[in-house]
């Protein structure tokens, strides 16, 4: 679910999120039941494994749409207490009472985009709140959600050092639960902090520091016994964020909001293909076409089975488990993975190589091919293309 | 319709005459303005170089094709028939130009009055002085604010020995003293010599080709009388030709029944190609030849430049295209060529660079085409000395416009680079920074002379290669604009020259491969490998390109592996983004040629390779 509202724009965000000075919760509320209720009976999912309130800010929404819609999800499908909530929280709008409330509406996960420790980099960054703030901000998530509370953190900022990345990984490290997302800057087009680069105000980051930066987290985080189980998301005690998961092992997923994407299969409409759904940008344009259809979908697409596949593939091979022949063979019991990349061909000399594995579990980056995986998914796209 | 009945004109009664001048000095707006005089065109304020017919021509304001046109004036009594024969106003061209003053008795010298004598007001005189045509100057534009015709009247009686009082003052643009103009060409130019009972002589200073009617050839007869139905020769192809019609140009098609000694009109005998009507060339009767008219040269190319369609299947259309431009213009010569980075393409041969510009700019304009330029390059020559070779190849001395046909030096005595005596005319106080870029390209000072207070005239020999790629411009920079430059081909000179190759991690790149003098290999290697880097994308190892002469490394740059590519996030929104993306590289992927492990996109070469578009 998306909530497209923020209080300010950080200096290098460009996501659909908007800033404007009074929400009509009510309606917001309104429409986000409404059409997930929709989409719901759409897809004829039985079982929701997990929600995602992501955004904008979600925890500026009050406990009482967060409860509104799980009620409307529980009542359409089922929703086992098992199931995964997350509601990702801005520092500064994460006090315990507020917390607790959201608690109370059914949320059992907490992500916080605390992207630095150091009060000179979050204000670079554009952040509402302070170092101290974040640190009360984790600490009172954990006393609520212990063991389900991830941090947001970003390295690559402008004019940040190898010894500066150090210190404020220590201080992480020291500060976290058990799940980290771990973010390099990018500079997108657009943005506050790209027009700063550009104009030279700022310097651009080496890539070789990069690199380095991104090499000394993970074996930092691996150290403390974190599992590097994503490209930028590390998690011990096997406090994997299960939403996530099933963007990479693409699951079906249903998104709902202004901007949302979602995949998934409109049985309801006795279709069997897997349609790629956006649902429309503008919150406003959005409620008008919830309000009058049910739903805001701006456009849905259906998948061909390539497609499929090229997706399964980009995705998969983020995460540390790659693509399992059975995940494959869901997709496509014709063609296994093996007929795929296990003959000659760019999948082979990448394995040479040493970037990739291909055996019986199936398809995946070597620690190494990890860290430039984009720089091989041409070569295999072009391979499954053939 | 009527047609014109030219025996009304004998030969006592006939101007030939042509306008010359410096770029933008004027030639055009005077010569429009004795077309309206002489109610050859009527007088209205549209009239703005009413004989430059192509686009390229209008925009640029430059004459590329020479045009004429026959004028009635009435003076004293007296019907005279002018022939005014617009001539190409730039240097490249000076080869039409000589062609077309062999055709007049006389020329107005046209000076712009602020501005006063430049390069080519300098050569175009030279070229009409040994030609032993009568001078008319003339000092245009006076009614400018800066203008000084009697500083320009000085100039023009120091370097060119004319008395200042046979100079005119005019503002063409207005229409000032151009009829005095016309009166001095009936008064000072003589009519021509020549003799209709003689046999047919006529000199071919221009052709065009005309979709229904074949090749039309502008000429100007020396002897004896043309009319349709006669039986023609071509003196340089021998080809013979019957005459379907002939006329004069005013300046549109006007057709006669004949044209005598003395005139100048254009005439169509079933030419198929404008090959066959070149420019210089003598026709005349069949069974009655004549000695042909001196100065007569085929089309020598100066400046060559690999030419190839942006994508492959785009072949056909640059060929049909090309094909019917250079139908139009016989002086561009073409051979097909290929390189394994761009596909098949040609190598073109052009007089000069303008004359290389204003070719592209047709292609795009008349036949929206746009095509990928590849540096121009000169024709290096070879003097061989291996046996083998010179069986080879039937001769002992060898032009190489490809650099994959370098002979290497043991098989050869020498190695020749085509010169070119350039002169430069600047304000005294450019000399120094002016005389440094020469020294910089490579050239030899031959002469330097004060023609007034404030100017000089430089005299250079310059290695052609040093001025087809940028020469121009630099010096209009460094001299603010006010260094004008012209210059000649002066043969061949000795060179030390060698074939340059670049490398990636060890292995030749041939479509980069260039032909350099020693002198520069260090410069243009760490250029060449400089832009490479910039153009090839980083990969999982690390790429070492050189520059190479033989074994020896000259230039290196180092393009670093990638040690983090990966997108930080990948979650619902981002998907699609990154599909479309990533599809689009595998795409590209496909285009690639790999040179031993390293993959470089087809557009790698093209940034390379291209002439540096003005900035």
């Amino acid at each position: 679910l998306q909530w497209p509202y923020c209080r300010k724009r950080c200096s290098y965000c460009n996501f659909n999120t908007y800033v404007v000075p009074a929400v009509d919760e009510a309606a917001v509320r309104a429409c986000l039941v409404r059409e997930a209720l929709t989409l719901l009976r759409l897809s004829q999912v039985h079982s929701v494994t997990s929600v995602f309130f992501g955004g904008g800010t979600p925890s500026l929404a009050s406990p009482r749409t967060i409860a509104a819609v799980l009620e409307a999800v529980a009542g359409a499908a089922h929703l086992p207490a098992s199931a995964e909530v997350t509601l990702e929280a801005n520092p500064s709008s994460t006090d315990t009472s507020r917390l607790t409330g959201f608690r109370g509406a059914g949320v059992n996960r907490l992500s916080i985009g605390v992207q630095s420790l150091d009060d000179a980099e979050l204000r670079l960054l554009g952040r509402e709140h302070t170092a101290a703030e974040a640190r009360k901000a984790v600490e009172a998530a954990r006393g609520l959600f212990p063991g389900r509370t991830s941090i947001d953190l970003m390295f690559g900022l402008p004019g940040q050092s190898r010894d500066s990345w150090a210190q404020g990984l220590e201080a992480a490290l020291g500060l976290c639960d058990d799940h980290v997302s771990l973010y390099q800057l990018t500079l997108e087009r657009g943005t506050a902090l790209a027009a700063q680069v550009r104009r030279g105000t700022l310097p651009l980051p080496p890539q070789d520091l990069l690199a380095d930066m991104y090499q000394t987290a993970r074996t930092a985080l691996v150290a403390a016994g974190f599992r590097h189980y994503e490209v930028s998301n590390f998690a011990r005690k096997g406090a994997l964020s299960n939403h996530n998961l099933s963007y990479w092992r693409a699951d079906q997923y249903i998104g709902v909001g202004p901007g949302a994407h979602g995949r998934f299969v409109p049985q309801g409409e006795g279709s069997c293909s897997r349609e790629a759904r956006v649902q429309t940008p503008e919150p406003v344009a959005w409620m008008q076409e919830v309000q009058r259809q049910g739903h805001g979908t701006r456009s849905w697409v259906v998948l061909s089975l390539l497609e499929q596949l090229e997706e399964l593939l980009t995705l998969g091979l983020r995460t540390d488990e790659g693509v399992t022949h059975e995940r494959w063979g869901h997709f496509s019991p014709q063609l296994s993975l093996q007929a795929v990349f296990g003959v000659p061909g760019e999948a082979r000399a990448l394995q040479e190589q040493g970037w990739l594995l291909l055996d019986s579990s199936g398809l995946r980056c070597t620690w190494a091919g990890l860290a430039v995986l984009d720089s091989l998914l041409p070569d295999l796209l072009c391979q499954l293309q053939r | 319709q009527e047609k014109l009945d030219m025996s009304m004109y004998p030969v006592e009664s006939i101007r030939n005459f042509s306008i010359i001048a410096h770029v933008d000095h004027g030639k055009s707006t005077l010569a429009d303005r004795l077309l309206e005089i002489t109610g050859t065109i009527s007088k209205t304020d549209r009239n703005k170089q009413v004989l430059d017919k192509l686009q390229v021509e209008r925009e640029r304001g430059i004459t590329v094709k020479a045009q004429s046109a026959s004028l009635f004036y009435n003076h004293e009594g007296i019907n005279y028939l002018l022939n005014l024969i617009d001539t190409p106003g730039h240097v490249d061209f000076s080869y039409e130009v000589s062609r077309s003053l062999s055709a007049c008795q006389g020329v107005i010298l046209v000076v712009d009055a602020n501005e006063g004598i430049q390069a080519q007001t300098v050569a175009n005189f030279y070229l009409a002085f040994e030609a032993q045509l009568s001078i008319i100057p003339v000092i245009n534009k006076i009614d400018l604010k800066n203008a000084d015709p009697e500083r320009v009247e000085k100039q023009i009686e120091k370097l060119f020995d004319i008395p200042t009082d046979e100079c005119i003052r005019i503002s063409a643009k207005q229409g000032t003293n151009v009829e005095k103009v016309l009166e001095k060409v009936i008064e000072k130019i003589p009519p021509p010599q020549c003799n209709t009972a003689d046999p047919l002589k006529a000199l071919v200073f221009d052709s065009t080709f005309d979709h229904y009617r074949g090749v039309v050839a502008n000429v100007a007869l020396f002897g004896g009388e043309i009319a349709k139905g006669n039986k023609i020769v071509s003196a340089h192809t021998k080809k013979r030709y019957e005459v379907s019609e002939v006329g004069i140009l005013t300046p549109n098609e006007q057709p006669t029944h004949k044209l005598y000694a003395g005139q100048v009109g254009y005439l169509i005998a079933g030419m198929k190609e404008v090959t066959e009507a070149q420019i210089g060339d003598t026709l005349f009767l069949y069974k009655q030849p004549v000695e042909p008219l001196p100065g007569f040269k085929s089309a020598k190319p100066m400046v060559f430049a690999g030419m190839y369609p942006v994508d492959q299947t785009e072949y056909n259309n640059l060929k049909s295209a090309l094909e019917r431009l250079t139908l139009n213009d016989s002086s561009v010569t073409v051979h097909r060529d290929s390189s394994l980075a761009l596909g098949a393409g040609w190598r073109l041969g052009f007089l000069g660079l303008l004359h290389m510009e204003v070719f592209n700019q047709r292609l795009e304009q008349e036949y929206n085409m746009s095509v990928i330029l590849t540096a121009p390059t000169v024709p290096y020559k070879a003097v061989l000395s291996s046996a083998k070779l010179i069986k080879e190849y039937g001769k002992d001395e060898i032009t190489i416009i490809n650099p994959a046909q370098f002979p290497d030096k043991f098989s050869v005595s020498e190695y020749l680079e085509p010169t070119v005596l350039g002169t430069i005319v600047t304000p005294h106080e450019y000399i120094g920074k002016i005389i440094a870029l020469c020294q910089d390209r490579r050239a030899v000072q031959k002469d330097m002379l004060y023609i007034d207070e404030n100017r000089v005239m430089l005299k250079y020999l310059f290695p052609l290669n040093e001025i087809v790629l940028d020469f121009y411009d630099a010096l209009k920079s460094l001299s603010s604009g006010y260094a004008s430059f012209d210059y000649e081909d002066a043969g061949y000179q000795a060179a030390d020259l060698i074939k340059m190759d670049i490398l990636l991690n060890g292995n030749p790149v041939e479509e980069l491969s260039t032909i350099i003098h020693n002198d520069k290999a260090y410069a243009t290697g760490k250029l060449l490998c400089e832009r490479l880097k910039e153009a090839i994308p980083r990969q999982l190892f690390e790429i070492a390109i050189q520059a190479a002469i033989g074994k020896k490394i000259i230039a290196r740059e180092t393009l670093k592996a990638y040690r983090k590519n990966v997108v930080a996030k990948c979650y619902g929104g981002d998907i699609t983004r990154r599909m479309k993306l990533l599809k689009r590289q595998a795409e590209s992927k496909r285009l690639m040629r790999k040179i031993g492990n390293v993959e470089v996109p087809k557009d790698a070469f093209i940034r390379v390779l291209k002439r540096e578009t003005d900035k």
